[in-house]
């Protein structure tokens, strides 16, 4: 511990400097509530969760449900997509993980990862393309997929991205079965 | 050039404040007898058309906002309510909708003037860099306006232009989320667009009145981009440039009107008169016709990062512009080259814009493509090599001697303007 005094620092200096810090310390924190006003507020959160009915649709039917202002496509597909699905080689995806909130972030993108195991007629899904958000149209495109209208992204019939400009796989939201034909989302 | 005027007001109620505060004196001085060059042409009427446009759209807003109710389950029928119920509701929605139009129009051809005239040269370059960031927030206003009616290309607008945001590495989706107040559009992100359209045309408002003083340090260009030299160069703003001003807002406002009273949806998309829905996008997406050809640009690019890069990137090359057009020569007119290539990026601007409003299928991908690469060859590789291998005309000596040979030699009268 050297006691070097000079010239230009003394304890006016210091006192300056601290003050000036603290002040500059507590406008930035100030700034917090205003930027935290803008995230999602609790009655937002509060409309977590979604129960669905899977034996109210048919094979080769869709639903759209609304789950947190967004659609969540539900299909009961048919088994000549879940055939197509699972023929496809991993290679071939341009996104090679499952984009699946119930399985690891590195899961890769398999037709089993997509759905749950026994279960793999149902595909619930984000209808939010990862491009720039649009809702994609289903049973349509070169895959059978699904086809966004937008920007021209192309689905195949486990909701993964084959052609086109969105980066990921359709998401899939986090959900689980509370009965035998139901689920909950969310 | 600028500064106090030595005038002495008569009125002793004027002389009273202005010894205060020197209001009037600066008022006279910058606003009527400003000095300005004696050449300048129509093109140069756009500063002040663009200033009625922003008093106009600030009117009619404040009016519409006493009408308009910004929550999602009612926004629709309110904007319905103006048109059908208000007294001259029509006519003034029209009027803010399709000023927004004009608004745009005029800026661009005054930003397409600065760039043939080298308006952004030494020493302008901060008055071109306020203009590029007064482009910035009026397209983020109109952005933020067209979302507030609330039917479906609204929404589907709002919900696409802030998923540019999710590009963003790691941070994509939190900023999204922030920004929308909730896990889609929706009423949060609403009320936050209607509070920012309501600030930003303010914010607007002081940064004209920068531009307009960064305007008034050096003065006005003028076609020949050769500086003021004399007093014989210049007449006092006003009446001179005060009624030619106003001579082109009335022709620019007939154009305006014509739309307002006769096209009025021409520029719209009918989609629009369809309340939001979260669940289904219209088939055929596409942004106001002013924002077509940044869209055109981000579409062009596979990537989904990358276009989003290179869409902002083609505005803010303006910023550098003034440094990227290497020529010491201001104006088009004495530069025989930069000339035609001016024209092709306007011609390439327009084709952008028109690639924007198609559906990204075929050759559309081409030439949106082609037309993409050619916007930045032109500023990135032709501005700077130009500056250094043309060789430019012989300039005036100075603005009264171009005036003056104009009118003795016909055939290089045609030149400048067009």
């Amino acid at each position: 511990m050297s006691t070097t005094v000079t010239a230009e620092g003394n304890r006016r200096d210091f006192l300056y400097i601290a003050t000036g810090a603290v002040g500059a310390v507590g406008a930035v924190l100030s700034v917090w509530p205003f930027v935290h006003q803008m995230n999602p507020d609790a009655s937002v959160l509060a409309l977590a969760s979604v129960d669905v009915d899977l034996d109210k649709i048919a094979e080769g039917q869709s639903v759209t449900i609304k789950w947190r202002g967004n659609p969540v496509f539900v299909r009961h597909r048919t088994p000549k997509e879940i055939a197509d699905a699972k023929a496809a080689s991993l290679d071939d995806l341009k996104d090679p993980v499952a984009r699946n909130a119930n399985l690891a972030d590195n899961a890769p993108a398999t037709d089993e990862n997509r759905v749950v195991g026994g279960k793999e007629q149902y595909l619930i899904q984000l209808g939010v393309c990862t491009h720039l958000g649009c809702v994609p149209l289903g049973e349509q495109g070169p895959y059978h997929g699904w086809f966004c209208p937008c920007h021209g992204s192309v689905y195949d019939t486990a909701g993964r991205i084959r052609q086109g400009p969105a980066p990921e796989n359709l998401h899939i939201p986090k959900y689980k079965y509370i009965a035998d034909t139901r689920i909950r989302i969310g | 050039m600028s500064g106090h005027s030595s005038y002495e007001f008569k009125n002793p109620v004027a002389r009273w404040l202005d010894s205060r505060l020197p209001i009037l004196s600066v008022a006279r001085a910058q606003a009527l007898d400003f000095p300005t060059p004696k050449n300048l042409n129509y093109w140069w009427t756009f500063g002040g058309i663009l200033a009625v446009m922003l008093v106009i759209q600030i009117v009619t807003g404040i009016v519409l906002v006493m009408h308009f109710t910004p929550e999602a389950s009612m926004a629709f029928d309110s904007t319905e309510h103006i048109m059908r119920d208000v007294n001259y509701g029509w006519l003034l929605r029209y009027m803010h909708s399709n000023g927004a139009s004009m608004f745009f129009l005029a800026v661009y051809i005054h930003i397409f003037r600065g760039i043939y005239y080298g308006s952004h040269k030494a020493p302008r370059e901060v008055l071109w860099m306020l203009g590029v960031i007064i482009l910035l927030v009026m397209m983020a206003t109109a952005f933020m306006g067209y979302v507030l009616p609330w039917g479906q290309m609204s929404f589907w607008a709002a919900k696409v232009i802030t998923n540019l945001f999710s590009a963003i590495p790691f941070f994509g989706e939190t900023i999204v989320t922030w920004l929308w107040g909730g896990f889609s559009v929706g009423n949060p992100t609403l009320q936050r667009f209607f509070s920012l359209h309501y600030l930003l045309p303010f914010v607007l408002a002081a940064l004209v009145f920068l531009h307009i003083w960064a305007l008034h340090v050096p003065g006005n260009n003028n076609p020949t981009g050769v500086e003021v030299k004399s007093g014989q160069d210049t007449v006092p703003f006003h009446p001179y440039y005060t009624m030619k001003d106003l001579f082109a807002i009335v022709a620019f406002l007939f154009v305006y009107a014509l739309l307002v009273f006769f096209l009025p949806n021409l520029l719209g998309e009918a989609i629009n008169y369809v309340p939001a829905n979260p669940l289904q996008t219209p088939t055929h997406i596409v942004p106001e016709w002013y924002f077509l050809p940044y869209y055109a640009i981000l579409r062009s690019i596979p990537n989904k990062l990358l276009g989003v890069i290179a869409m902002f990137s083609s505005i803010l090359l303006l910023f550098v512009l003034p440094w990227l057009d290497t020529s010491k020569v201001r104006s088009g007119t004495y530069r025989p080259i930069f000339k035609q290539f001016f024209w092709l990026l306007v011609i390439d601007a327009i084709i952008l814009g028109i690639v924007g409003a198609n559906p990204p299928e075929g050759s559309w991908i081409i030439v949106g493509r082609i037309t993409t690469f050619w916007y930045f060859f032109t500023f990135l590789i032709i501005f700077p090599l130009l500056g250094l291998l043309e060789t430019p005309r012989p300039l005036p000596s100075s603005i009264s001697d171009a005036v003056l040979s104009k009118k003795k030699t016909p055939e290089s009268a045609a030149a400048p303007a067009e």
